[in-house]
């Protein structure tokens, strides 16, 4: 495993020489929280962080994203066609992503980009994006990521990892992305992996004992499905619930998009923007039936999707990593690490 | 305000066990520092699970919206006013509700002290007026008084307005404030600046609906954002679109917020959505001399006519 030593001092002027073949996107501090931003060129991310209030998913993902234009006059040939909107899929570099996001990407990606379905927009976004990972020395009181199936040093869906180590960083080079990463910054003091690995180690079994809350989900798949549905707990479950949006928007592995054609005039765009199982419109249909009408029958899809159906479908575990933004933001404190504890241990 | 559970869980007992109501409304512990879930209790034994603190800053009134059940109520000030204006909109029903009022010295502002710590804050302990924040390598104790949402700040109701019981004696209540300086500030920016401040207000909204759905005045069947034929509001992040919903849905809630902050507190981006509904409380303060939720005896001056009502605005 190639480690790269990355000195702090050398930090502003390797990512100075990057913009000149990516666009950079990192953690900026924008009120009281950071989120995920273009950074301009000498602006850098802000590395002192425990994570975004928004997940990284809309660097591949934007909430709102043009598909196609159309025109309703008449009068032109092309009148009612879509046209395929330019965008820019020009190399670019997530900096800062937390190995949690990171991972998250990989479960969109069952959605995304699968042998029946390929999206796009999301595949030629993802493709020409390069993860830079920051491991989580601190993790928060609301990460359990460690019991679901990821952690603060985790490596899956990074291109690279990087460790903060006081003075420097190590840069543990995962792929090849990451390596010519690297390389466009110039950072090429590569340490000595054997001990690199030993510290970087160390640093991990000290993060992970800092994650002190746990989930189980080892009971998930063995339930009926049927029997969980009808569950008696999932009217306290839902009796809080508001019904907004703020647990899916923050989500790093909520995926579900509406589209829309928006027109102004004669002239119009096609474009998608997420969605939430939160809301009765999600499920409305046109002849004004709605089969999840209730909170309670809501509330219920988005747990049983995390937890039970993605673990039945793609038998890669829960739909989740565990990044406790849902926990720390929700308006009305429903807590999904209890949830998962009342469907695993459910007996009917 | 420690000492009202005792009478909360006392009361909410007795009204189970003599079967006045089917269930209690209240607070259960949250898993996070400065949040508490709102639960219902069917069963006195359940009553345990009831608390009480300054981290109950989300309206309960929100949970009774066409419920059919007898029903027990914990009730603040500000809940309580918000049961008025239910029932007066017909959404419950006043002889279904035994409300068990609070007197209330204000919830604290958890967007407010998470922001004041670069650490993230672990627990929050309450004692007296005191509030002791602590997490790694921190231990701070701040005043209560001076980490209160800022609708509670400016609360002159602090009592229930209607109650059937109360769990402690009233509070002296909050007076000779100046309730709308920061409102007069924005009344007096040119519309350009005005425009500009309320573009950066709105710039981080995700249209989560977090402050619609945390308001008890919300509860039409279809919002109009929701409304598909007609569609009036476009979906996306288009700054129009954003101002559009917040700029209605504030209208919609004139004559009927009492201020609450629910849709402040609920906020997951920690957008002063108060600006808005403000402005509106304090048009109608001025132009019809009302405060929504005080009696069940009177409409809502929005939804009434009376000769006498301003109308400088025609020309």
């Amino acid at each position: 495993m190639k480690v790269i030593i990355i000195n702090k001092e050398a930090w502003a002027g390797g990512l100075e020489r990057l913009y000149d073949s990516f666009r950079l996107f990192g953690p900026v501090k924008q009120d009281e929280f950071h989120i995920f931003k273009e950074l301009s060129k000498g602006e850098l991310p802000d590395m002192n962080l425990l994570n975004t209030r928004l997940s990284a998913k809309s660097m591949v993902y934007p909430q709102s994203e043009k598909m196609f234009e159309f025109t309703l006059d008449e009068n032109r040939d092309d009148h009612h066609m879509l046209k395929e909107i330019h965008k820019d899929y020009s190399p670019r570099a997530v900096i800062g992503i937390r190995p949690c996001d990171a991972k998250a990407f990989l479960l969109v990606k069952a959605n995304f980009d699968s042998p029946e379905y390929k999206d796009p927009y999301w595949i030629k976004s993802y493709e020409s994006t390069t993860l830079v990972g920051y491991a989580c020395n601190n993790p928060s009181s609301t990460c359990f990521c460690t019991t679901a199936g990821c952690g603060p040093f985790h490596e899956q869906g990074l291109d690279l990892l990087l460790v903060d180590a006081w003075d420097h960083y190590f840069a543990k080079v995962i792929t090849e992305k990451g390596e010519n990463f690297l390389a466009a910054a110039g950072w090429s003091s590569e340490a000595d992996s054997d001990t690199a690995c030993d510290e970087i180690e160390t640093m991990r079994q000290a993060a992970e004992a800092k994650i002190t809350t746990r989930i189980s989900t080892d009971k998930l798949k063995d339930k009926n499905t049927t029997e969980l549905f009808e569950a008696p707990f999932w009217e306290d479950v839902a009796f809080a619930c508001i019904n907004c949006g703020t647990c899916t928007y923050l989500c790093p592995t909520c995926w579900c998009f509406d589209i829309q054609d928006e027109t102004f005039g004669l002239s119009g765009i096609r474009m998608r923007n997420w969605d939430s199982c939160m809301y009765p419109l999600f499920t409305l249909h046109g002849s004004g039936h709605n089969p999840r009408d209730t909170k309670r029958q809501r509330i219920r899809q988005r747990f049983m999707h995390k937890l039970k159906y993605y673990v039945d479908k793609y038998e890669d575990g829960i739909q989740c990593v565990g990044c406790g933004r849902c926990i720390s933001h929700c308006p009305v404190n429903i807590d999904i690490r209890k949830v998962c504890t009342l469907m695993n241990g459910f007996e009917p | 305000m420690l000492a009202y559970i005792d009478k909360i869980k006392e009361i909410s007992n007795r009204l189970l066990k003599e079967g006045k109501v089917d269930m209690v409304i209240g607070f259960r512990k949250g898993t996070v520092p400065m949040m508490n879930e709102p639960c219902f209790v069917k069963t006195p034994e359940d009553v345990d699970n009831f608390v009480w603190d300054s981290n109950c800053g989300i309206n309960l009134a929100n949970y009774l919206t066409n419920r059919k059940e007898k029903i027990g109520i914990v009730a603040k000030g500000c809940d309580s006013r918000n049961i008025v204006t239910h029932v007066i909109e017909n959404k419950i029903k006043r002889d279904q509700l035994v409300i068990i009022g609070v007197p209330c010295k204000g919830m604290i502002d958890r967007h407010k002290i998470e922001a004041m710590f670069e650490t993230e804050i672990q627990d929050v302990i309450e004692a007296d007026d005191k509030i002791i924040v602590k997490g790694q390598g921190l231990e701070k104790t701040l005043n209560k008084k001076d980490v209160l949402q800022d609708n509670c700040a400016l609360c002159i109701h602090r009592n229930p307005v209607i109650h059937d019981e109360l769990v402690g004696d009233p509070v002296e209540e909050q007076k000779d404030l100046d309730r709308y300086e920061d409102v007069r500030k924005i009344e007096f920016m040119s519309p350009e600046e005005k425009w500009r401040y309320f573009d950066d207000l709105l710039s981080t909204c995700i249209r989560c609906y977090a402050c619609r759905n945390a308001c008890p005045l919300c509860y039409c069947p279809t919002c109009f954002v929701d409304e598909s034929r007609p569609q009036w509001v476009g979906k996306s992040q288009d700054p129009i679109d954003t101002r559009t919903f917040h700029f209605l849905r504030a209208y919609h809630c004139a004559g009927r917020c009492t201020d609450c902050g629910a849709c402040e507190r609920a906020c997951p981006m920690g957008i002063k959505v108060r600006t808005f509904t403000r402005k509106l409380e304090k048009d109608c303060l001025e132009l019809f001399d009302w405060e929504a939720g005080l009696t069940l005896e009177e409409r809502p001056p929005l939804d009434t006519y009376r000769p006498d009502d301003p109308d400088d605005f025609i020309k």
